[in-house]
């Protein structure tokens, strides 16, 4: 007797459950060891956790997962123990492991002390939600990050995964593409391209094979979120594929990761496999007719390779070099045949849409950018970490309720959001509800959704600096205006934080910035000046300031700060500078205080952090000092 | 058979082949548009010089006319002070990392970039840019023909030439500001698989590749 599509996918459903509730049964101890976990020691506390559950031999299921998005308190561990709310830890280190496996695993002490939030409602413990964090936070694609084991297939399917590629499988390609155009998701890659517009395109096309592939050539400096979902939950991503594959009527998928992500990777391929052997994967897909199999092809971590027409000329075996456009991927892609390309996100979107509907989807979000966005919170921000909100949260929202307030109780000046080619917005635009139209407007765009905070530390002419040398290194060199406009872009910038700027390199900047823009031939050129255009549009006193008075308002450009210690604040009994300093710059003065030899003097930055707070006699001042044989007073100087 | 379409050019009304990308239309009308890169009857250009632009009635920014097509009634306008201003940046983009001292080029008078500087009435030296070369060796080990990178503009021709007559002695190599044409393994011409056909030399638009005299 033949079974249905359904009925397949309900046995799979049933014996996942089962498993799961087996699980269930005993306390289960969830170490997110995703890479950046593992940046902060996760597997050392995993061991751990191991050696002493081995040790006290105790009968506790230990599962490495994703990552939760809270980079802040890595690493993370999850308890769920029966009887007790399930508890976030973080950050743990040995001793909190310890005391939480002979308190809490063998006892019956919930650690309070070391617990971030509950992760549900109950009444000893805070919940998530009962921060501003999780108030406006609305996790959609990230929902399961850190939760599920990313290398057991039946976690996924537990939790509904698969039902919406089983509901698909049942309905007509031209369904997926309505319901997907219906929901107006729009590409996370970055532009916002309307999805379900591309996927039409590619399905009217009469040529086959057809092919799928799914961009996951993150590249941004700042950026992580692709890979925490690879990392975290890759099925998704797969169903999502999938899924993406039989609208537009594709056999074949790839999934393009660059080589620098080994972790993701290896959990792509553990879950490829497990698709594949549930028939999830492969010929006649839960029994149907529609068969698809999917590839990971390793790129080798070149930025402009995110670019779709790049990226395929990579899968092809030539140099990542763009195209021009049109013709479109969409209609001659890969092996000139109609081509999806679609980011990690937007296909981690679809089977949360094809499960609960456009509608569903439209109720998030603003009207023209439904659903929700991924930003990585980095820089001068407390919560640094992965967050996902609806679209139309405010910066301010995103900064101070979400992210928790500038580090150190500095002053915020600006961020910088979408990536190197984003724009750095001012302290004006923290009002500024967060979708794809208005940051475009305000000359910055959604890109992948870096996002990193600056503060008053921070020099605009140094952080456009610092993202142009980037775009600059990255440019594949094959146009004009990228090759040698960001080249020059680059050396007036040098030369303007060098203090050696000229007056009208500030029109000449604008100029080759508009230039670059309109005038190069993928998007990597035309979004490289952003930077700088931005920075000149709210933060030109700075760039004048460095000009014409050799001065650097944020002290942070080497060459036109000096630092200098105050005797005033300097103390006879300390000399701490002087031990910290690697250039002996620093000496003591015949009445005993400190002072610095300018001209020995590296700006390393030493004497300033190791000079003790009580005293804070060292600091920096712009513009600099003249560098001069003696300064106070150097006789003591052997 | 292919129809023919009306464009009019600054102005001008013309009859040109359905189809056709836009600048050759343009060159057979006789009007000059710079170029460097692009081969006629190339399904996709390479569109890399960034030189060919012009203004579109209808299209909200000038486009590199190798790109294209040609559309009964296209409004097209070869000197506009966009124009002008993008070719002009483009153009001493090439300047700041080309080899100028005309003079002692053998290319001398023969040159596309002269053309352009003539043609647009644009200085052949660098007025605002920084120069941006990086001097590299000159091969000059093929029996009839010089290879000089720092008179090279990255136009392609050569490579694609190379490709096209089976060769394949010669493409790009290296990213950003450091990608020039080489041979494999970065050998001298004359000890590659180069069998010296000439044939790149003869599309070279500039002192790029030039033969001995």
């Amino acid at each position: 007797m033949a079974e249905t599509v359904g009925q397949r996918y309900e046995a799979l459903k049933r014996a996942a459950l089962q498993k799961i509730s087996i699980l269930k049964s005993k306390p289960l101890v969830l170490v997110g060891t995703a890479t950046c976990g593992r940046a902060a020691g996760a597997l050392g506390i995993l061991s751990v956790f191991k050696e002493e559950v081995d040790k006290n031999q105790l009968d506790v299921e230990i599962r490495e997962v994703g990552c939760m998005g809270h980079c802040y308190a890595e690493p993370l561990v999850v308890i769920a123990k029966p009887g007790f709310p399930t508890l976030c830890y973080g950050p743990v280190d040995e001793g909190t492991a310890k005391r939480i496996v002979s308190d809490y695993l063998l006892g019956d002490d919930p650690c309070y002390d070391f617990a971030l939030f509950a992760l549900d409602p109950n009444d000893e413990f805070p919940t998530y939600e009962d921060f501003p964090r999780g108030v406006i936070e609305k996790k959609i694609i990230l929902a399961d990050c850190g939760l599920i084991d990313p290398e057991d297939i039946d976690h996924y399917i537990a939790r509904d995964g698969y039902a919406a590629l089983t509901g698909v499988l049942e309905k007509k390609p031209s369904y997926v593409i309505e319901e997907i155009k219906e929901s107006k998701l729009r590409g996370r890659g970055g532009a916002g391209f309307p999805t379900g517009l591309k996927w039409e395109r590619c399905y009217l096309e009469k040529d086959f094979p057809k092919y799928v592939i799914c961009n996951a050539d993150e590249g941004d400096p700042g950026a992580f979120m692709d890979r925490a979902i690879l990392e975290s939950n890759p099925h998704q991503l797969i169903e999502g594929l999938i899924i993406a594959g039989y609208a537009v009527q594709a056999a074949k998928g790839y999934i393009y990761v660059r080589a620098e992500y080994p972790l993701a990777v290896s959990r792509l391929r553990v879950a490829l496999a497990q698709a594949r052997e549930r028939g999830l994967l492969g010929n006649n897909i839960l029994g149907s007719d529609f068969s698809f199999e999917i590839d990971i092809f390793q790129g080798s971590g070149a930025f402009v390779c995110g670019e779709e027409t790049a990226l395929i000329a990579s899968i092809e075996g030539c140099a990542g070099v763009p195209r021009y456009r049109p013709p479109y991927p969409a209609t001659c892609g890969l092996f000139g045949k109609p081509t999806v390309i679609n980011n990690v996100k937007t296909l981690s979107y679809i089977p949360h849409i094809m499960r609960q509907g456009a509608a569903w989807f439209k109720s998030i979000g603003t009207e023209n950018s439904p659903g929700t966005a991924v930003f990585a919170l980095a820089g001068k921000v407390v919560g640094t970490g992965l967050v996902e909100v609806p679209m139309g949260t405010t910066i301010r929202e995103l900064i101070y309720d979400v992210g928790n307030g500038i580090k150190d109780e500095k002053q915020f000046k600006a961020v910088q959001i979408g990536g190197p080619s984003g724009g750095c917005l001012p302290g004006s635009a923290l009002d500024l509800p967060i979708d794809f139209d208005s940051l475009q407007e305000a000359g910055a765009m959604m890109g992948s959704g870096g996002l990193v905070v600056l503060d008053e530390d921070d020099c605009m002419v140094e952080i456009a600096r610092f993202f142009l040398d980037f775009t600059q290194k990255e440019s594949c060199g094959k146009c004009t205006f990228c090759r040698l406009g960001t080249k020059q872009m680059l050396a007036i910038l040098t030369e303007i934080t060098e203090g050696k700027g000229k007056p009208e390199d500030i029109e000449l900047l604008q100029e080759l910035a508009e230039d670059v823009k309109m005038g190069s031939l993928c998007s990597l050129g035309k979004t490289a000046p952003n930077p700088i255009l931005t920075t000149l549009r709210y933060f030109r006193d700075e760039y004048e300031a460095h000009i014409q008075e050799g001065r650097c308002p944020a002290l942070m450009c080497k060459e036109l700060i000096t630092y200098v210690i105050i005797p005033e604040k300097c103390s006879k009994l300390c000399d701490v500078c002087i031990g910290s300093c690697p250039t002996e710059a620093i000496y003591t003065r015949p009445d005993m205080l400190k002072a610095i030899h300018l001209d020995k003097c590296v700006k390393c930055n030493s004497c300033m952090v190791a000079c003790p707070p009580q005293y804070k006699a060292v600091v920096k001042i712009s513009p600099p000092l003249a560098v001069e044989k003696e300064e106070g007073g150097a006789e003591s100087e052997g | 058979m292919k129809g023919k379409v009306t464009i009019t050019i600054d102005g001008q009304q013309y009859q040109v082949p359905e189809g056709e990308k836009l600048l050759w239309a343009a060159l057979d009308c006789g009007i000059y548009i710079p170029h460097l890169c692009s081969i006629r009857g190339e399904e996709i250009p390479e569109a890399s010089c960034r030189l060919c632009f012009v203004e579109i009635e209808g299209l909200p920014d000038p486009v590199t006319s190798c790109t294209q097509q040609v559309w009964d009634g296209m409004v097209i306008r070869t000197r506009t002070p966009r124009v002008d201003r993008l070719v002009r940046t483009a153009f001493e983009l090439l300047l700041s990392n080309h080899k100028l001292r005309c003079s002692e080029c053998l290319k001398n008078r023969n040159c596309e970039l002269q053309k352009i500087a003539r043609e647009r009435k644009l200085k052949l030296k660098l007025t605002r840019l920084r120069p941006m070369l990086e001097e590299k060796p000159v091969d000059d080990s093929p029996d009839g023909f010089i290879y000089d990178p720092n008179r090279c503009v990255l136009c392609g021709q050569c490579v694609r030439v190379d490709r096209l007559v089976g060769t394949g002695a010669i493409g790009f190599v290296n990213r950003g500001f450091s990608r020039r044409v080489a041979t494999f393994a970065d050998i001298p011409l004359a000890a590659s698989r180069c069998n010296q056909c000439e044939e790149c030399v003869k599309v070279c638009p500039t002192g790029g590749l030039v033969f001995k005299k």
